[in-house]
This record gives C-alpha cells, structure tokens and sequence, in this order.
C-alpha cells in the first residue's frame, strides 16, 4: 500500500517543469561515498492483509474487553462516554498541527482554553497549560519550575510516590545539582513528624502524590502548611478523579498540582499516549512550561484564543526555555475536556463517589477472606493495598484462568512486600463483578 | 503557461466558517451553556450499598462543594465541539505545507487497528506472557526501526520528538562520563530547531551555535574551530531547516568522531530520507525519530506523538528501559542494564501512537518507504519551480523534502512580511507554511508538501503563493489586514501576553 | 526630559544615567523600537550585586526575549514595579517612565567602556548597516 497520488504522467510533467532529467538528478549534491539504503523489510502489506496481521498479535493480549480488571497502579480502567472518541478521532481536530495560525484553529484553541479552565475547577488551582506528556514527566517539570523559583537546592519527594514517577524524576535531574530525599513511609503514608524535621531553608518543594502508589491518602493539608512554614513549594500530583470528592489542592494551598489526566478519558493503551496534567498559581505562569491558550480579541472586538506566554518557549528562548517540551497530548487534553463535561459537576462527584463506595465494597469483602489483611489502615479512594496468603503473581495466574485481570503484585515495587497485593476497583466494575472477583479469589487460595 | 497566472480576484474557496459580525461569538464557552441539572452521560445506578462518604474519607479530607464544572446535554455537547471543529484548518481538509512538521496523510486503516480493544485496552502492568501479541508488535516496530535507520538498538520509549532528544542527550552524557571523560560543550548549527538548545542547556550542556555557510550548511570551517574534546555532541539535522543535504555530513562526522564527540541527527526531517539513505551510514550515533511526523501519526493539534532514538552499539547500554527482548520464543520486559538513564517516564511508551507507525510502516513495506521519500523530493522540487521568479529562493539548488522561499523583496518594496502572506493564504483555503523559520533566512516561508499530496494542490497552491505577489503590489493593505475570510482577523496577542486570561473563571 | 547628552549607552543598547554614585538603568530608543510592544519584564532582586555586562533582566515582546545587561557594576537599590502591570512603560518612555533598575555604588571608571551618545548613534547606524 501507499498514499503517494503522483501518476507516472505527474512525474514526467514535474521532472520536465524542475528541469531534471529524472528523480536521481536530483539527489546529485549528495556525496556518492554516501550508500544508498537497501533495506531489509518485506514488500508492503494490503489493507485486508494489515487488518488480519494487527488483528491477530491484538488477538493475543488479555484487556479490559476480554477480562475483569481489577488492576490499577497508576493507570486506570473508566467509563468512557462515546462522546469521547467521536470528538477525538473528528479529522478537524485529529489531523491539525499545534495552532500557529490562530485565525484558522479557533476551535483547537478554544478547546484548550475549557480544557484549561476545567482543570482549574477541579484541581482550584489558577492556571493551567495546554499538557505534558504523562504524570511522570509532569512531575518531573514541576519539580525544575520549583527549584528555579526557589533558588534552592532539594526536593522531599514522598516516600509513597510511585516509583516509576520518581525513577523519571531522578533521570530528569541527573545532571542538575539537586538533593532528592524521600520522606519516609509510616503504615503506607508520610509521618508528619519526621516530615516536619526534613522541610528545612534549603528545600525547595515537598512533593507528594494524592493518593499515593499504595492507594493511601498522605496528610496533604499538614505537609503543605509544613512546605509554606519554610518557603518551600507544595507540589501535588494527583489522581484527577478523586478530586470529585476530595478537598481540590487549591484549597489548601498547593503551588502545583500534576498527575496522570489517564482516567478522565483516555483509554489503558499500554502506557500511553497518556496526558501529563499540570495546574499553579497565578504567579508561576511565565515560569511553567508547555504550552498555555489565552483568551484575547481580534481588530474588529471579537474574543478569540491565541497561544500565549510563548516567550517561555524553546522554539523563541532556546537554550534559556523553561522546558524543551513543545509535542504534548492535545487530544488527549480534549479527550479531558469532553470527558470532564460529559459527567458535569453532579457527574463527576458520583463518578468519585462510586468509586471510592465500590472500592470500599471489595476491600470489605476481601479482608473477610481468610488469610487476607488489609496491608495500611489509611483512607484509600479507589485502590488498597493486600496482604495476600499466597504469592500475587500466582493467585493473578489462577485469576486470569477464570476471566480476572488481578492486582498489582507490590513485590515489583519493593521486594519487602512479596505478599502485598494493590486491588483497584473503579465505577466500571459492578457489584455483581466485585462478588464474583471476591469470590474467585477465595477459590484460587 | 502557468507562471504568468495572474490572479488578484478575491479567492473563491471554501474557507472553515462564514465570518460573524464584529461583536458575535463564534461559539460561546461550555461554561455559558451550563445549565444546571443537565448530564450527558449516566453512570449506572450505584449498586453497592450507599454509605456517607465521612465514613470512609476523614472530613476534613472531602470537598464541600462539587467541582464545579458545566453541566451540559449531550446533544448541546457534541453541537459546540463540532462547531468548535469546523472553525479549523485540518491536514484532513486542508494543504498543510507547515515546514519541518511533515503534515502527511493520516491513514485511516491505521486508526481503525489502533482502536481495537486487544490494544486500546491493555493495560499496561499485565503480565507479559498474557500480552505476547503486543510485545512481539513492539519488538518488531524496534528492528524495523534499527532496520530504516541503521542503528543498533532503538528504545520507544520517549513520548515525542524534543523527549526523544533529552533522551539521547542524556544517554551521551552518561556514554562520557562512563568513559572518565565527561564532556560539557553540544555544538548546533544556527539554523537548528530551538528543541536542539533547549534539551541540550536542559540536560546541563554549555550550548555552542554555529554559523551555517552561505549555501545554507553546516560550516566544516567553523565547525574546526569550536569542535574539541570538551563538546560531547554535534546535533544536526539532515536535510537541514533549508531542505539542503548537508554535503559535508561525513567530514563533519570524521572531525567530530576523532575528537571523541558523537554525532546526533535530529530526526524531524527524516521524511526525507526514508527508504534512500540510513543515519546511521551518514556518519550518526544516535537519532531521534518523530513518529508523528515521518510515519505518519495524526499530529493532534499538538499530540501527542512519539519519539523513537536510535543509537550505535557503543551507546545501547545507556538507554532507558524497560526494553522488549525475547527469551526462549517469549517476550519480556527487561530492565536496561547499570549503565542506564533510567526511566523518562512512566510505562512503556506512547504505545497507542507505536502501534500506528507499526501499522503505517507494514503497509508500505520497503519500496513503499522509499516512495515516501521519493515522492517528498518530487514534491518540493516541483513546488520550488512553480514559485521560482515570483519569490526569491535564498539557496536555489536542488532541494531535498522542503525548500524556503524569502518574502525579504515583497517587505522592502511593498512592506508585505512572511506573516502577511502566512494570513493570506488562509483566506485562499491554505495553511500557512512556517514563517520567520530557520532565523538565518529573513522573512523565511518554510515550505514541506509531503509526499501525499497530489500535482494539482501543488499548482493550486502555487497559484495563490503568485497571486498575493500580485496582490502585493497591487494592494498591499489587502494583504496586510488578511486573512478577511477566516472566523476572526488578526488576535491580539500583546494584550493576551500582558493581561493574560488563561481560564474561565 | 531628560538630556540625553547626559547619559552613556552600552553596545547591548541600555542607557545609563550615573548621580553621584547611584545609576539608573533602561533600554534606548532604538532597542524598544526593535523590540517592540513589551509585554513583560523579568525584574532583577534588588540587593544583588552585579557586575558590569552581567545580564540582570529580560525584557520580552511577544515574539521574542531580550537579555538586558548591566552596563556597569554595582548592586541593584531599587527596581521599577510599575512595569510589572505597564510593561508598555518602556516603548512609551524608555528614558523616563520606562527606566528599569537603579544601581548603588557604581563607579565612575566603568565608564570608560561606554559610549556617548553620538558614539551610539554611530553604533547603531553601523549595526543596521550589516
């Protein structure tokens, strides 16, 4: 197959208007010692041929569709609204480049400026850019704005951040002088005592994941009145659907919040393309990177959006840019957008509701199970962690016998926990599911 | 004959919107079409027993309010994004000649596999030998990738092209200082992307720009100046922001090799060489990949994307993880070795957008892929010559997959600059090239077809490229108040800049 | 007004007004003309010492951002905070409203390195020249 139109007559035409002899005059200036390519890939493929090979490798991989998923960790099985994909995959949208023109990617860029918005209302915070890539990095550039707003030289990274965020975080600040140090875990979340000991002149933000890797809720409040004490940033990541119920990090001061905008209508796609949130205050906006839509007006008053703040920017700083991020998950930031409107300010608290009662639901069943210890006694949302009688990744084995995606064994995270076992249950599991699951664990011990 | 086209009537196509009457919203916000107790979608009834939230959340932890956030009926919601659409421009219903972005066909069928549930529903921490179709699709797309550029190892894991470049820029500061000799100087050329110094200042590199010859070239000249054993990468792209083979690639990377720097090809124009020449026989150690842009995944209005690099041997052990290998027929997810970054992110990758490039790539196949590229020089040759004597050509020589034009003659003698004739072609149902880009071209047009696009856009194109030259002179003012036919006029960004208004409330 | 005749220009376009040991800093005519509308000035902290050339402060247009460099060294007293919400200030006014910090203890030798206003103006038309 291919989507080249040109006919052998375009070609002749063209070639005579350029006034080459044939395609090969005009690769000339290229050094012959140069080789030419002769790869080794097999002829192309037909749409039906391409159709039946992807069907077949899809075929092989257990997903929601095909199993029950109890799994979570960082990335989450939702409702989606059909909305969702119809808006996202209309070509209008799909198929524009990042709106350099404004006056043609009015709607890009107006959709943008609600998916701002809309994240505002749910985190309280005063701004927001347009996304990053995914929670992880996102973090990871929170936590650079930090330390060039402070001047200072270390992070107090909670203990319970997950540690894929916190391996991206090291790699992003390989290179920078920086001191990174966890704050200890106390029964799955952070010990504001021995926090209080930690925050200190030179700490330029305490960050800290709501709810953490273990599902546990930390003591945001306490830990961002304890940052501010010593003039150091607070720095949320969060799970954006918890904050249908939950305090927003506005409200209790929080200068950043980030997270994996994932569940707000993104599909598990294996890890990704996933949407990297990131929310501050008002001050901190010509210092955050990514880029940012505002609302301005054109020479006759009407209101239209631009791109704004671009000064920040590696295409116009360079080597001075706050970040060097310019592709970032515009469609997954509508996927949000649509996502967040679809369930409206009622929706969006039953949404979080739901699954913190089905949650709830499932960890009173299963401690019920013989052997089963809950792991932490922290409020949890819609994950919780387990201790297990028997070896996680052997019970997920059984489980997936019987049409179960388990949980997340938590020995991959820290071998001390070789029984933990970390369930997640959102709204998509119905009560009816949650038994069955219960009950097929009990089974499989 | 063509080039004595000479149109100056108003443009007769389809633009995205009629234009309102000052003063008229074009769409008004969610939040003004809220209406309180309207819902577009329903969850199911809760069916675990209700329990008050304090029971299991401490109050001071829960919200008093709901966030507040619009409340709108489906029907109303899907009328405003869908009018929202149609005041865009799209690669779908437009020419996109964007320079450096590749604004290619999408293919559909690539769509349709990407949304089937045995890859849009996986979630990424199943356990691998339940997931060996996608594995094995992901261990594929890796030696495709190493196959196309000439590379040894590949990872997939970076999310998009200026990710892909912090990678690789971290893995040669790991690469040299592995080797007791690190290194603190990356040297660019001044017509490089400004991603090039961002990632390179970013990961803690001095950043050295130098000047590119007359003919638009890396400068070999200048280059033995500043190259030394302190610079730990030359980052180039190749063809260059001009559309120019960089003719000099080999002498440069033999001056850098034996310094002991490396040699980075920055990827965004890879379009150009798919299929005809490999990075890695052009001298290169290492090579991001804009999945985006080159194979073909929608750009999204912004993303996301996907940022494969690919390194020699020597740097295989430095790159992020995890990785894909095969044990005994089974795949696995490996961690990297000791010498590793470590991870730039969480999970696997931008998987949703690889198993698009894997589609994209199976279906072309070898002689496919060489098409590409093949129909990417045609292309932008043929446009060059279409415009040849009506806007001058800064570096007039056989171009590779791009070439820029300079509006410098029309802004001196007619004070029409590069964004003029960016906002008029919008009225002409065109999207804009890139403007003001590379900086060493004043008044630069930045011009990229793509190979998907067919003879008679080219021309259409062209004749209203012509037709505003003519405009030019005629009736500047025209030109410099454009666009007139687009749902707003010139925005004002100096008082969004100023005043910024970021959100709705 | 102020005698422009009085103040000393730096290659990298600021302006210097020196009173006793105190100067004042801003961006010349030419400059805010290059620049065009200001939408936004990063102000240095005032009690930071400085040395002569040092850059201390952006000034950004919409489409681009612009070092400013102090053209002698000295430690900054006091910043201009009305530019915070009229950064127009300095396309305005660049010698009176839009000055953008003051300088203590400068001394007078730094001088040397500066031009004159006619020195400038020669600069400049041999700047447009290239």
């Amino acid at each position: 197959m291919n989507f080249v139109p040109l006919t052998a007559d375009d070609r002749k035409v063209m070639l005579r208007k350029i006034g080459a002899a044939s395609f090969e005059a005009l690769l000339e200036g290229i050094p012959r010692a140069i080789p030419r390519a002769d790869l080794k890939i097999p002829p192309g493929l037909s749409e039906p041929e391409l159709l039946r090979l992807n069907a077949d490798l899809a075929a092989e991989n257990v997903n929601t569709r095909s199993h029950l998923c109890f799994l979570g960790a960082g990335a989450y099985d939702h409702f989606i609204p059909a909305v969702v994909r119809y808006i996202t995959s209309r070509g209008e949208f799909l198929t524009a480049y990042t709106p350099y023109q404004p006056e043609a990617s009015q709607g890009t860029l107006q959709a943008m400026y609600e998916f701002q918005s809309l994240l505002c209302d749910v985190t309280g915070m005063e701004a927001a850019n347009a996304s990053l890539y995914e929670g992880a990095s996102a973090l990871a550039e929170a936590c650079g704005v930090a330390l060039r707003e402070t001047g200072r030289g270390k992070l107090l990274v909670a203990g319970g951040l997950h540690p894929e965020y916190r391996q991206t975080l090291a790699t992003y600040l390989k290179q920078a002088p920086v001191k990174i140090e966890a704050l200890p875990v106390k029964d799955g979340i952070i010990d504001l005592a021995a926090a209080q000991k930690q925050v200190d002149s030179q700490t330029a933000a305490v960050v800290v994941q709501i709810p953490n890797a273990f599902g546990c809720l930390e003591p945001a409040e306490g830990l961002s009145e304890l940052a501010h004490q010593r003039g150091a940033l607070f720095i949320a990541s969060i799970n954006p659907i918890s904050l249908g119920i939950l305090k927003s990090p506005g409200s209790y001061g929080a200068d950043i919040v980030v997270g994996e905008g994932q569940p707000l209508g993104t599909d598990l796609q294996y890890g990704g393309p996933y949407l990297g949130l990131f929310a501050c205050r008002r001050g901190l906006i010509r210092k955050i990177p990514g880029r940012i839509v505002g609302m301005t007006r054109d020479a006759h008053g009407r209101r239209g959006f631009v791109l704004t703040l671009q000064t920040r920017e590696q295409h116009i700083r360079r080597a001075k840019a706050t970040s060097n991020i310019c592709t970032n998950e515009a469609m997954m930031a509508l996927a949000a957008a649509v996502y967040l409107v679809s369930l409206g300010k009622e929706g969006f608290r039953e949404v979080a509701a739901q699954n913190l009662l089905k949650a709830h639901y499932g960890f009173d069943r299963m401690v019920r199970i013989p052997g089963v210890r809950p792991l932490f006694k922290a409020p949890f949302f819609n994950e919780f962690a387990l201790e297990m009688p028997v070896d996680p990744e052997l019970l997920n084995q059984r489980l997936l016998k019987e049409g179960f995606l388990g949980g997340f064994p938590l020995k991959r995270w820290d071998p001390a926990l070789a029984k933990g076992w970390l369930v997640c249950i959102t709204e998509a599991r119905s009560k009816e599911e949650i038994d069955r699951f219960v009950a097929a664990v009990r089974s499989a011990l | 004959m063509r080039d004595e086209v000479a149109v100056t009537k108003e443009p007769l196509l389809p633009t995205p919107s009629t234009p309102h009457s000052p003063g008229r919203l074009l769409e008004p916000l969610l939040s003004d079409l809220h209406r309180p107790g309207r819902r577009a979608f329903n969850l199911p009834t809760l069916d675990v027993p209700s329990v008050p939230l304090e029971r299991m959340i401490p109050p001071p932890m829960l919200r008093k309010d709901p966030a507040p956030l619009p409340e709108v009926s489906e029907r109303d919601l899907v009328k405003h994004f869908m009018r929202l659409a149609h005041l865009n421009f799209s690669g779908e219903t437009n020419f996109y000649p964007l320079g450096s972005c590749t604004m290619k066909y999408n293919p559909k069928v690539n769509e349709e596999i990407a949304s089937v549930a045995g890859f849009s529903k996986v979630h990424p921490y199943t356990p691998e030998e339940n997931i060996q179709g996608m594995l094995r699709l992901l261990a594929e797309l890796e030696q495709l990738f190493k196959e196309i550029l000439g590379m040894d190892a590949v990872t997939l894991q970076p999310a998009a092209g200026a990710h892909g470049e912090l990678t690789a820029l971290l893995v040669a500061k790991a690469y040299h200082e592995k080797k007791g000799r690190p290194r603190h100087k990356v040297v660019v050329p001044d017509s490089a992307h400004g991603t090039n110094p961002a990632s390179a200042a970013l990961c803690g590199f001095d950043v050295v720009e130098v000047v590119s010859t007359a003919r638009g070239r890396a400068s070999l000249s200048a280059l033995k100046s500043v190259v030394d054993e302190d610079v730990a990468v030359f980052m180039m792209t190749n063809p260059n922001t001009l559309g120019l083979f960089e003719g000099e690639v080999l002498e440069i990377a033999k001056l850098v090799h034996e310094k002991g720097g490396l040699m980075y090809l920055d990827g965004a124009n890879l379009n150009a060489l798919l299929g005809l020449y490999r990075p890695g026989d052009i001298g290169f150690d290492m090579v991001h990949v804009n999945i985006h842009k080159t194979f073909s995944i929608p750009h999204g209005s912004g993303g996301p994307g996907g940022g494969p690099v690919g390194v020699r041997a020597q740097l295989k052990p430095f790159l992020p993880g995890p990785i894909v290998v095969e044990q005994k027929g089974i795949f696995r997810l490996a961690s990297p070795g000791p010498d590793s970054i470590g991870r730039v992110r969480s999970f696997f990758g931008n998987t949703g957008a690889l198993v698009r490039a894997y589609a994209y790539i199976k279906a072309l196949g070898k002689e496919g892929l060489r098409g590409v590229s093949e129909g990417a020089i045609l292309n932008a040759n043929y446009l060059k010559a279409l415009l040849k004597g009506h806007y001058p050509i800064p570096v007039d020589e056989p171009c590779m997959h791009e070439f820029v034009a300079s509006a410098k003659e029309l802004k001196s003698r007619h004070g029409i600059k590069a964004m003029d004739i960016a906002k008029r072609l919008l009225d002409y149902g065109f999207y804009a090239p890139t403007i003001c880009f590379p900086l060493i071209v004043e008044e630069a047009l930045m011009i990229e077809p793509t190979e998907t696009e067919s003879r008679e856009v080219l021309e259409a194109f062209a004749d209203a490229l012509i037709a505003i030259a003519q405009e030019a002179k005629a009736n500047p003012g025209k030109v410099q108040g454009a666009p007139h036919r687009m749902p707003v006029t010139r925005l004002d960004e100096v008082t969004a800049a100023r005043e910024p208004n970021l959100r709705w409330r | 007004m102020t005698e422009l005749n009085q103040l000393r220009f730096s290659k990298t376009h600021e302006w210097l007004r020196l009173d006793a040991k105190t100067g004042t800093v801003g961006i010349t005519e030419h400059a805010q003309e290059e620049i065009s509308d200001v939408v936004f000035v990063e102000l240095p902290k005032v009690g930071r010492a400085v040395r002569q050339g040092e850059e201390v402060a952006v000034v950004e247009s919409v489409k681009a951002a612009f070092s400013i460099y102090s053209p002698v060294s000295g430690t900054i007293s006091k910043v201009n905070d009305g530019l915070v919400k009229d950064p127009g200030a300095i396309n305005r006014s660049p010698y009176e409203e839009g000055w953008i910090f003051l300088l203590d203890g400068v001394d007078g030798k730094d001088l040397i390195n500066l031009l004159t206003r006619e020195q400038y103006d020669q600069w400049v038309k041999g700047e447009e020249k290239h």
